[in-house]
């Protein structure tokens, strides 16, 4: 079923879920949503699945047509939006009649931004998942970004009765300013002390190398002991590797699988989906914490996640 | 270079959603055996939470879910499942694929290089590295990438100064003692000797990669004609390089 076709793509708009699993001994990324949070939060306002498929733009928002009546919600940073020349809130059920154009402004702060549609966007599944990899060219639109022309199918389903939104507490605020809590390891001893110090006591900042697949930053170099290759082994989103020039690269959801830099340490889950709105020129501050402190946190961030349903507010406006 | 493998493996964090099992630091026999023999014990162990094994080179890396385990309990268990891999010695199931090889000319433009660099004739490249079975050590880079090892010593060759931006799917290429195939075009820096007609990899099939580590290969160099009409039969899914050849 059609349901939007796309007048302008934007700078960088995919189809993703929450991700393709249990592929990584071929080499197959996760992949999925940069932000979790607000890709979850997008469907929940819809009344989707939590892993339903929905656009994630980058920076520069999509134009698209209405093909049929639907519903929407758009979460994620702060970009400022219209249906049909009105402005429209984020984080909340929308309306969309048939022939009405959604378009967006510059994002404010953060740097992707989610839309849902009711019913889910309907793509082909690939190792179990929705979700567009393009450097592998599959998932997704014919394994790549959104162009002006394509349509966005979906699925039948009833319209809400209900406006869901978002209670402000839990909207995030995306300040450009990220911390980001790590457990050291695998390779921290392939580190001096200072080199620990220099990298917990050092803002970071995010360089223009930076998209789904990692972010390479710059600030105070980080020294290895004596050897600055290790030989290949597996890397997962939020690693923290150090190469050769001791400038840090955070590998992100679409990196490749193995890599051959030591990394100093990993961030931790729900850090990892703060980073997906994280954007060139942004600060990164990161802090030390243990694994069993981390299993808490993990927990805790489920628990979020799990019980984000039940905190919507419920409108009949 | 000498094998440095533990005597015992090291147990290290990778965040909060993993745990790394390392053997060692060197491209070897003995490590990549030990590495892929854990893989196939904890997967038959069906351990409650552990949700995906990655072998590499030299680890194991086994990503679970924090809310099923903990860290402490997995080390705890795998160190019991490492003692009974010693008592007895694992059998794992891998397969022996020939690969079909169309060597040198604009399929592998730096044959003539690293026959140069070696002081041989582009055919002695090709004998040697054509005779030889590969292990698979490991798949990674871009999906379903073999990363195959140990090239002789005699066609050993560095990797490019500068990079290329675009290796096209099928190259085979050699970067120092090891060598590979790209199943799709990506950039890469190892030096391309020939090309296969056959694909590596099918996000449609399952497994979506036609190897897997601890599997051989052999390579074997085809005529032009034999190349395309393997490639042929490839695009119409014909020849089919996911039952072994």
């Amino acid at each position: 079923m059609k349901v939007f076709r796309v007048l302008k793509p934007g700078l960088f708009t995919t189809v993703q879920d929450l991700g393709r699993y249990g592929h990584l001994k071929y080499g197959i990324p996760i992949s999925g949503a940069m932000d979790t949070f607000s890709f979850i939060s997008a469907n929940l306002l819809v009344a989707n699945n939590p892993n339903d498929a929905c656009l994630e733009i980058t920076l520069i928002g999509s134009e698209l047509q209405a093909l049929k009546r639907t519903q929407i919600a758009i979460t994620g940073g702060n970009i400022p939006l219209k249906i049909n020349g009105q402005n429209a809130p984020m984080w909340q059920t929308l309306d969309v009649q048939e022939g009405e154009i959604v378009s967006f402004e510059k994002m404010e702060s953060g740097c992707r931004a989610y839309i849902s549609i009711r019913g889910g966007i309907n793509a082909p599944v690939v190792l179990g998942s929705k979700s567009t990899y393009v450097r592998g060219g599959f998932g997704g639109l014919n394994g790549r970004q959104l162009k002006t022309g394509d349509i966005i199918e979906g699925f039948d389903a009833s319209s809400l009765r209900f406006r869901y939104s978002m209670p402000e507490e839990l909207v995030p605020q995306f300040t450009g300013k990220f911390t980001v809590n790590v457990v050291f390891g695998p390779q921290a001893d392939m580190f001096p002390e200072k080199s620990i110090d220099t990298f917990l006591s050092n803002p970071y900042m995010v360089t223009l190398e930076a998209d789904r697949m990692g972010y390479r930053l710059e600030g105070s170099t980080i020294e290895h002991k004596d050897k600055v290759d290790i030989v290949s082994d597996a890397l997962l989103p939020g690693a923290v590797q150090i190469p050769k020039n001791g400038k840090p690269i955070i590998i992100m959801r679409d990196a490749q699988t193995t890599g051959g830099y030591p990394k100093i340490a990993v961030a931790i889950t729900p850090d990892i989906s703060l980073l997906g709105q994280a954007k060139p020129n942004d600060g990164i501050e990161f802090s030390k914490i243990t694994v069993i402190e981390a299993r808490k946190r993990f927990s805790e961030y489920q628990k979020l996640l799990n019980g984000l349903g039940r905190m919507l507010l419920k409108s009949q406006d | 270079m000498k094998s440095e493998s533990h005597m015992s493996a090291r147990h290290l964090p990778f965040g909060d959603t993993a745990l790394v099992v390392e053997f060692g630091n060197t491209i070897s026999l003995e490590i990549n055996t030990r590495v892929i023999a854990l893989s196939e014990a904890v997967q038959k162990a069906k351990i409650e939470g552990v949700e995906e094994l990655v072998p590499t080179y030299r680890s194991l890396l086994i990503r679970y879910n924090p809310l099923k385990t903990s860290y402490e309990q997995l080390v705890f268990r795998i160190k019991d499942i490492e003692k009974t891999l010693k008592e007895t010695a694992t059998k794992v199931e891998s397969k022996r694929i020939t690969i079909p090889v169309i060597y040198g000319d604009i399929y592998g433009p730096d044959l003539v290089h690293v026959a140069r660099f070696h002081g041989l004739s582009e055919k002695q490249v090709v004998k040697l590295h054509s005779e030889k079975e590969y292990r698979v050590y490991m798949i990674g880079f871009v999906a379903g990438f073999p990363y195959l090892g140990e090239v002789p010593d005699e066609i050993a060759t560095p990797r490019l100064e500068t990079p290329r931006l675009k290796v096209p799917a099928g190259s085979v290429g050699i970067a120092e003692k090891q060598t590979g195939i790209y199943p799709c075009e990506a950039p890469g820096g190892w030096q391309i000797i020939g090309r296969t007609p056959i694909k590596l990899f099918d996000p449609r099939q399952q497994p979506p990669a036609l190897l897997k580590p601890g599997d051989t290969v052999k390579f074997k160099p085809v005529s032009e004609k034999e190349f395309k009409t393997i490639e042929e039969a490839t695009l119409k899914s014909v020849y089919s390089s996911f039952s072994e050849v």
